[in-house]
């Protein structure tokens, strides 16, 4: 065995967080989209992808990571709200399993198009020049890319809180989660609610794809693997909780992490083996609602 | 990048073409079989997963090696076929394709296979049924005589001579003291047995072999460690998209500073893909890179004939594999006179060829293709254009003694 120092386990930790940071913005999307909309968007990890490309295409345009910032969301934001208006809403009301199934499908649809687009082979990405290097952070080096992308899912996710907790359409959404029936009385158009609420989400995640893209490979299967993760993270946070996706996010990040480094073997089923513990424990997850799915 | 999408749109176009043709064939060519039907050599290789730019390549050059061979007149009018299946990167997958392209397809030959893992059941698979089959993808263990046959012939490198060639040029130059950051299969375990014996007689000291499972997408949280550990060289036994993620990663954690990285293959696709910053610096072995044109005539005419087929690309490393992998299957069908595998086998045996990158020849006792290791060290600066990915380090030339010897493999007869 080796020396665990507090050093390393410092640096350990710090790793595990920023994993967590994109399974966080991740499941944020997906809850949402789930909280609101009862819709499990198989397509996430797709959106995901799409705003891996995007980014780099943005970035290769306009020559600013900073500006894309705002162009990708915008653009997967769009795309969502197309995929909602026109697939997923003919089929609100007959249950979870329609539109699971559509934006499986969908997913698909997104995959070909990229690869059919770009290529097989994917696109090299470069970290934005500001960002580069390490930085030391008094245990040791961290890269400051990954320091940034704490702190982007940082903002993000308070912007987000404050959007939903302190705005009048924040209101709306909470009321519309709680009871679509009342707020329809009321005379909101419920339906033009659920249409944001998922191009919000799908912003998101075309968002965390632009953010994940510097530090890993981009091609159209990206978005798989970190799906099934991500899924992992919304059942352990509570489905349709956002501050479960939060603190399940980085926890798995965490765990991820930790496992890495003492049995590395075993990193990839820890997260699985989390959530199977919670789901044994507590089944509606750490903020979930019992009887959601049912 | 929309020339190379044309390649594959075509790719995929021949490939629905070849499945509908194979699908009517068994009604209309079973009388005639035996006279003037076309050569068939199926292809499993990964087209979807980790490895499938790579998988692709090996399409692209394999139909070049078709395409020459029926330019060329074919053999007694017959001309030969690619049948291209997708293993997935699965060995039970791989299995299953290449039991259907024998019972089903008819195939004459089996070339293909990427991954020490999926070539391993291809090779059963193929061997229970005596059908010549030839490997271009790394593996030790298809040479040993436990999976060996008559039938079972490796065009590709394996880990031992691999990872001993980038042992014997890395070792004595960036210090004793290695880490290993493997995947957790086949091909990784035996590229780390083959640096640890290589490495044995210099002296060097693992401090580490981190075993990560294949298709991993981040390896940030493995990273810490290598950095606490501070060892002189970092050897990354990973391919294809891991490959690239890990080489990314240890750039962002800033271990180049301190670390030289090596890898036993350094893949011409995934440096492609991964751009010159993940990569800067990096030494590996190859198979291949298209840039020793100056020095090899083979490889330049490779080249000329890729360049011309594909609108200007140039051929990655395990695509030129590919190529091999089939060219010397139809060299052997026209000097054994016969498609028939065992005849073939024999014809392959004795040959000696230059296809692409120098003089080769298959080892009598395993069918081990005798060839050099070129050993590469990605360019950052000073290119040339969007191909010039890698300096030329080194090419150890092909040398039976760099192979385990044909007792160790278990083979009774030697050469």
């Amino acid at each position: 065995m080796f020396d665990i120092t507090p050093q390393l386990f410092a640096l350990q930790l710090m790793t595990g967080i920023a994993l967590g940071a994109v399974y966080a913005l991740l499941a944020i999307g997906l809850s949402l989209i789930f909280g609101m909309l009862t819709v499990v968007n198989f397509a996430h990890g797709a959106f995901f992808m799409v705003g891996a490309f995007l980014g780099i295409y943005s970035i290769a345009l306009t020559g600013s990571f900073w500006f894309s910032l705002l162009l990708v969301p915008l653009a997967t934001g769009a795309i969502g709200l197309v995929c909602e208006r026109f697939l997923v809403r003919p089929l609100y009301g007959r249950g979870l399993d329609y539109p699971l199934l559509l934006t499986f499908g969908l997913s698909y649809v997104m995959i070909d198009v990229m690869r059919f687009t770009f290529g097989i082979e994917g696109l090299p990405t470069s970290t934005p020049p500001d960002l580069r290097g390490a930085v030391f952070l008094g245990f040791g080096y961290f890269p400051l890319y990954r320091l940034f992308l704490i702190a982007a899912t940082a903002v993000i996710v308070l912007g987000l809180w404050l959007f939903i907790e302190k705005t009048r359409y924040g209101l709306i959404i909470r009321a519309g989660s709680r009871d679509p029936e009342i707020v329809k009385v009321l005379g909101i158009d419920i339906a033009r609610v659920w249409w944001l609420v998922f191009g919000i989400g799908t912003a998101i995640a075309g968002l965390s794809g632009l953010l994940a893209a510097p530090t890993r490979a981009v091609n159209p299967e990206m978005g798989i693997p970190i799906l099934a993760e991500s899924f992992v993270v919304t059942v352990v946070g509570g489905m349709g909780s956002l501050p479960g996706a939060v603190v399940a996010g980085l926890l798995v990040g965490v765990v991820f992490s930790m496992t890495s480094l003492l049995a590395p073997e075993y990193a990839e089923l820890s997260i699985f083996v989390l959530m199977a513990v919670v789901l044994l424990i507590r089944p509606q997850g750490f903020f979930g609602k019992a009887g959601l799915m049912s | 990048m929309t020339l190379s999408n044309d390649h594959f749109n075509s790719g995929r176009r021949s490939l629905i073409v070849g499945g509908a043709a194979v699908a009517v064939a068994p009604t209309l060519f079973n009388v005639a079989q035996a006279q003037g039907a076309t050569i068939k050599i199926g292809f499993p290789v990964p087209l979807t997963g980790p490895y499938s730019s790579e998988a692709q390549d090996q399409v692209r050059c394999a139909e070049l090696a078709i395409k020459e061979f029926n330019e060329s007149g074919g053999f007694n009018g017959r001309k030969a076929e690619l049948l291209v299946r997708d293993t997935k990167l699965n060995p039970g997958e791989a299995a299953t394709r290449a039991l259907e392209l024998i019972e089903k397809d008819k195939v004459d030959f089996m070339a293909g296979s990427l991954s020490a893992a999926t070539q391993l059941s291809i090779n059963a698979v193929c061997r229970d049924r005596k059908v010549l089959f030839n490997s271009i993808s790394q593996s030790d263990t298809i040479n040993e005589v436990k999976d060996w046959s008559m039938y079972t012939f490796h065009e590709a490198l394996n880990p031992h001579l691999t990872a001993g060639a980038v042992a014997r040029y890395a070792f004595p130059k960036f210090g004793k003291k290695v880490v290993y950051l493997t995947a957790d299969y086949a091909y990784g375990q035996e590229m780390v047995r083959g640096f640890q014996r290589a490495g044995q007689s210099m002296g060097m000291q693992t401090l580490a072999d981190i075993r990560h499972p294949i298709g991993t997408a981040d390896f940030s949280a493995f990273l810490p460690r290598i950095q606490s550990l501070k060892p002189d060289i970092l050897v990354m036994n990973n391919f294809g998209r891991d490959q690239l993620n890990a080489a990314k990663q240890a750039t962002d954690f800033g271990l180049k500073a301190t670390t030289k990285i090596i890898a036993p293959i350094l893949l011409y696709t995934a440096r492609q893909a991964g751009g010159p910053e993940a990569f800067e610096g990096i030494l590996g072995g190859t198979s291949y890179y298209w840039g020793m044109e100056d020095k090899v005539p083979a490889a330049k005419a490779f080249n000329d004939k890729y360049r011309k087929a594909y609108g200007g690309g140039v051929p990655s490393d395990y695509g030129a594999l590919g190529y091999a992998g089939v060219r010397s299957i139809l060299q052997a069908v026209r000097e054994a006179k016969s498609t028939d595998s065992m005849k073939v086998s024999i014809a392959l045996r004795q040959m000696h060829y230059n296809s692409y990158k120098g003089d080769q020849f298959y080892r009598k006792c395993d069918h081990q293709s005798v060839q050099s290791v070129v050993i590469v060290e990605s360019k950052s600066k000073n290119m040339k254009d969007k191909y010039d990915v890698f300096n030329v380090l080194a090419i150890e030339p092909a040398n039976e003694k760099n192979l385990r010897s044909c007792e160790e493999l278990g083979h009774k007869i030697s050469t």
